[in-house]
C-alpha cells in the first residue's frame, strides 16, 4: 500500500533528508520519501504493517525536527 | 510570509539594532570605567537572535541527534563566547538566522508556483438533477451525471458538451495562450477555464481518472524519482558533517599538544569548522534547481515525473520519433486538387455530395474541404459500391468518386498520381473530373522542432514508422529526419530502438504517442509521450508528457534540461569550493569567523538564488 501525507513547518532540507532515511530504515517499509520541496511524506509498505509503519514514521520525524507536524488523513 | 518567518524577521532586526549599539559603545569608549562589561553587552542581541536555535539544539540533543545543524551552530557560537570573541558570535548567530530565513522564504515562494498548478482542482461541481442544479464535490460526480459550466468557473471533470458554446482557457494544462474555442459535441478536459460561455456537459470520466488528477498525481509523485545527482548529494551530506565535525575536534586538541601554540587559537580554528560543517547549500540548492526546472516546465505544457529524466535529458544526444501522431497530425486532410474541365471548388463541392452519406474517414476530410454547406438535397440516389467508391446521381448527373477500379468501372480514362496519399477520383457522366489527394499532414511545428532540436546539440533524429516507406520518407525529408525506418512491426519498434540506443553516445530520447509505442517509451532513456491525443498507456510509460501535442516543445525540454543541469553543477562546483578553501585557509589560521559564516549561509543564499534561476527558461 502507499499512502502520501502532507507535513507542517518542516523547515530544512537536510531534515527532510535525514528523515527519509531514518523511516526507511522501518521494517516492512519498501519505499519512503520525504520531499522537501512539496511538504510530503510518500510511504509504501506491507499493508498488514501499514499503521504500525507510519505511527513509526511520525515518531521518526519528530525525533529529527520536533517542530513538524504529519498530517493524518 | 508566515507568522513563523515573521517571527523569525522580527528577532533578526531587533538584534541587529542591538549589535550595532553594541558595537558603537564598543568603539566609542562613553562607557567609561563600565567599559568591562559592554562585551557582556552582546549576550542580549545573542540571545535574542539564537534562543530559538538553542532550544531546538537542547531537544535534538536529547534526542540523539549529535550532527544536527542547530546544535552545531549552538557549539560555534559558545565555543566563541567562551573565548571572548563576542562580536562573532552574534554575528554568526545573526547571519546563521538571516539565512535560514531566506531560505525558508526562497523555498516557499518557488513552492506556490507549483501549487500554482495544483490549484486548477476544482472544488465543487454544478450537477443538474431532476432539473436542479446543485453543487457537489467533484469524486462524487459519475459518468453520465450532466454538469452545468458558469463563465468563470474551471471545468470540474472530463466531459462531453452536450448544450452551448464556449471558449476555454487552457493555459494552466498546456501553457498555450490562444483560448480554445469549443462547441457542442466536443470534450473539454478538467482543469481548463470557462471563459464566457454557458455550458452542459456529460460526463465522461470519474474524477480519479480525470486527466488533472492523473498529471496532478504524476507531479506530486516526481519528488520520489530522484536524479542521481541528487542522490549523491544526500549520500554525500550523510559522511560531510560527521567527517567536518571530527575534524574540528582533532584540530582543536592535537595540535596544540604536537606543534604548539595557544589552545584557543586552535580552538577558534575549529570553531570556523563547525560553522561551515552544514551541508544546506547543495542539500536544499539542489533539488531546489530540479523542482524549479519541473516547475518550470509545467507552466510550458510539459510534465516531468522526476528529476533523474530530467538530468537524462540534458544528456540526450539522439531523438527517435514515431510518425503519426507525433510528427504529423494523425488525421486525413486534402493535401491535393487537381481538376479536369472544372475548377477546385467544383471538384471538391461535388465530390463532397458523393461521398456525403459515407462515415469513412477519408469522405469526413474531403466534406471538411468543401468551404461551401452540402446540400443533401442535391442527391438523387447514392450507393457505395465497396472496394471502389460511391456512385450517386447528383443535379441529375451520374456522378462516381472512388479508386482507380472505380474509375476502370465507369468507363473512363483518368490520370496516373505516382505520390503519397490516398487518391480519390472522380468522373461526371463517364466524364474525367480530376482527382483528389488526401494524406496525413505534418504538424506545423514539426519542422521548426527538428531544426531547433539539431542547433541544441542533438546529433540524430530518427522516425520509426509502421507506414509504408515513402510516405515515412516523404516527411522525413520535408522537416530533416536523418534516418527513417519504416514498415515496422511494433515489436520490431523496440528493437530497432535497443539497436539505436546500443551505437549512440549520450541518452536516447523517444517520443510517441500510442499504445504500441508504450514498450519504446519505457526502454528509451527517456519517453516523451503526447498528453492530448496520447493514449492512457502511452502517458503511464512515459517520462515526460507534452500537454498540448507540439513536438517544439521537446527542444525546450531539452533547454530546460540543460540549464537545470548547468545551474546543479555550478552550485555543487561553487558550493564544495568556498567551503574546502574556508577549511584549509581555517586550519593554517588564515581565515576568521566572518568568512566561515559566508562559506555556510553566504554560500546557501548565492546557490539559493542561482537555482531560481532554473524556474525561468
Amino acid at each position: 500500500m502507499k499512502k502520501s501525507y502532507k507535513l507542517i513547518d518542516l523547515d530544512c532540507a537536510n531534515c527532510a533528508a535525514k528523515m527519509e532515511t531514518a523511516i526507511n530504515k522501518i521494517p516492512g517499509v519498501n519505499k519512503a520519501t520525504v520531499s522537501f520541496m512539496t511538504q510530503k511524506l510518500t510511504i509504501d509498505a506491507a499493508d498488514d504493517k501499514f499503521d504500525s509503519v507510519v505511527n513509526e514514521a511520525v515518531a521518526a520525524i519528530s525525533k529529527v525536527e520536533p517542530d513538524c507536524q504529519v498530517v493524518l488523513k | 510570509m508566515t507568522k513563523k518567518q515573521k517571527h523569525t524577521l522580527y528577532r533578526i532586526v531587533i538584534s541587529a539594532v542591538l549589535f550595532v549599539v553594541c558595537t558603537v559603545l564598543k568603539h566609542s569608549g562613553v562607557m567609561g570605567s563600565a567599559e568591562i562589561f559592554v562585551p557582556y553587552l552582546f549576550l542580549v542581541p545573542y540571545l535574542i537572535v539564537g534562543f530559538p536555535v538553542l532550544k531546538k539544539a537542547v531537544i535534538n540533543i536529547s534526542h540523539g541527534q549529535v550532527f544536527d545543524e542547530n546544535f552545531l551552530m549552538c557549539l560555534a557560537t559558545i565555543g566563541a563566547l567562551c573565548i571572548g570573541e563576542f562580536a562573532e558570535a552574534v554575528f554568526v548567530m545573526l547571519f546563521y538566522q538571516i539565512g535560514d530565513l531566506f531560505e525558508s522564504i526562497a523555498v516557499g515562494k518557488s513552492r506556490g508556483s507549483i501549487s500554482q498548478l495544483m490549484d486548477i482542482c476544482p472544488e465543487y461541481v454544478n450537477i443538474e438533477r431532476d432539473g436542479k442544479i446543485e453543487q457537489i464535490d467533484p469524486e462524487e460526480a459519475s459518468v453520465g451525471d450532466i454538469i452545468v459550466i458558469k463563465p468563470g468557473e474551471k471545468v470540474p471533470l472530463d466531459a462531453r458538451i452536450i448544450e452551448g458554446t464556449s471558449s476555454l482557457n487552457t493555459t494552466a494544462l498546456t501553457g498555450e495562450s490562444l483560448p480554445l474555442d469549443v462547441a457542442v459535441g466536443d470534450s473539454v478536459i478538467n482543469g481548463c477555464i470557462n471563459i464566457n460561455g454557458l455550458l452542459k456537459a456529460e460526463v465522461t470520466k470519474e474524477y480519479s481518472d480525470s486527466t488533472m488528477s492523473k498529471i496532478l498525481e504524476l507531479v506530486e509523485n516526481s519528488a520520489e524519482n530522484k536524479a542521481p545527482t541528487e542522490n549523491f548529494i544526500t549520500k554525500f551530506a550523510r559522511y560531510y558533517t560527521p567527517i567536518v565535525v571530527i575534524a574540528a575536534v582533532v584540530l582543536a586538541f592535537v595540535p596544540p599538544f604536537v606543534i604548539g601554540g595557544e589552545l584557543t587559537d586552535w580552538v577558534m580554528r575549529a570553531l570556523n569548522f563547525l560553522v561551515v560543517s552544514c551541508p544546506c547549500a547543495l542539500v536544499i540548492s539542489v533539488p531546489l534547481s530540479y523542482f524549479s526546472g519541473i516547475g518550470c516546465a509545467s507552466r510550458n505544457g510539459i510534465l516531468i515525473k522526476g528529476s533523474n529524466f530530467l538530468e537524462s535529458m540534458a544528456k540526450a544526444k539522439t531523438v527517435v520519433f514515431d510518425k503519426t501522431g507525433t510528427l504529423t497530425k494523425g488525421s486525413f486532410f486534402v493535401t491535393e486538387i487537381y481538376p479536369v474541365g472544372m475548377d477546385e471548388d467544383q471538384l471538391i463541392e461535388i465530390t463532397a455530395l458523393a461521398e456525403s452519406y459515407s462515415n469513412h474517414p477519408i469522405s469526413l476530410s474531403i466534406r471538411n474541404a468543401c468551404k461551401g454547406n452540402i446540400d443533401t438535397s442535391r442527391i438523387e440516389k447514392a450507393e457505395e459500391i465497396s472496394g471502389h467508391g460511391v456512385k450517386a446521381v447528383i443535379d441529375g448527373k451520374t456522378v462516381c468518386a472512388g479508386n482507380e477500379r472505380m474509375m476502370k468501372e465507369a468507363g473512363c480514362e483518368y490520370e496516373k498520381f505516382g505520390g503519397v496519399g490516398t487518391i480519390i477520383h472522380t468522373s461526371v457522366d463517364e466524364k474525367y473530373a480530376g482527382y483528389i489527394v488526401i494524406s496525413d499532414r505534418v504538424k506545423d511545428d514539426s519542422a521548426e522542432a527538428i531544426a531547433s532540436l539539431k542547433a541544441n546539440g542533438i546529433t540524430n533524429t530518427v522516425i520509426l514508422s509502421g507506414d509504408k516507406e515513402a510516405a515515412a520518407k516523404k516527411i522525413a525529408d520535408e522537416i530533416g529526419i536523418d534516418t527513417v525506418y519504416a514498415e515496422l512491426l511494433p515489436g520490431d519498434k523496440v528493437s530497432r530502438l535497443e539497436d539505436i540506443i546500443k551505437e549512440g553516445e549520450g541518452s536516447t530520447v523517444f517520443v510517441g504517442d500510442g499504445i504500441n509505442d508504450a514498450p519504446s517509451l519505457t526502454r528509451a532513456d527517456v519517453g516523451i509521450a503526447m498528453g492530448a491525443l496520447g493514449s492512457d498507456a502511452a502517458i503511464e510509460a512515459a517520462d515526460i508528457v507534452l500537454m498540448d501535442d507540439k513536438p517544439s516543445k521537446i527542444s525546450v525540454v531539452l533547454k530546460i534540461a540543460r540549464k537545470t543541469h548547468s545551474i546543479v553543477q555550478q552550485n555543487i562546483v561553487f558550493a564544495l569550493t568556498v567551503k574546502i578553501l574556508v577549511l584549509v585557509l581555517s586550519a593554517l589560521g588564515m581565515s576568521n569567523m566572518w568568512e566561515a559564516v559566508f562559506a555556510d549561509v553566504g554560500v546557501s543564499v548565492i546557490a539559493i538564488l542561482n537555482s531560481m534561476r532554473a524556474q525561468r527558461l
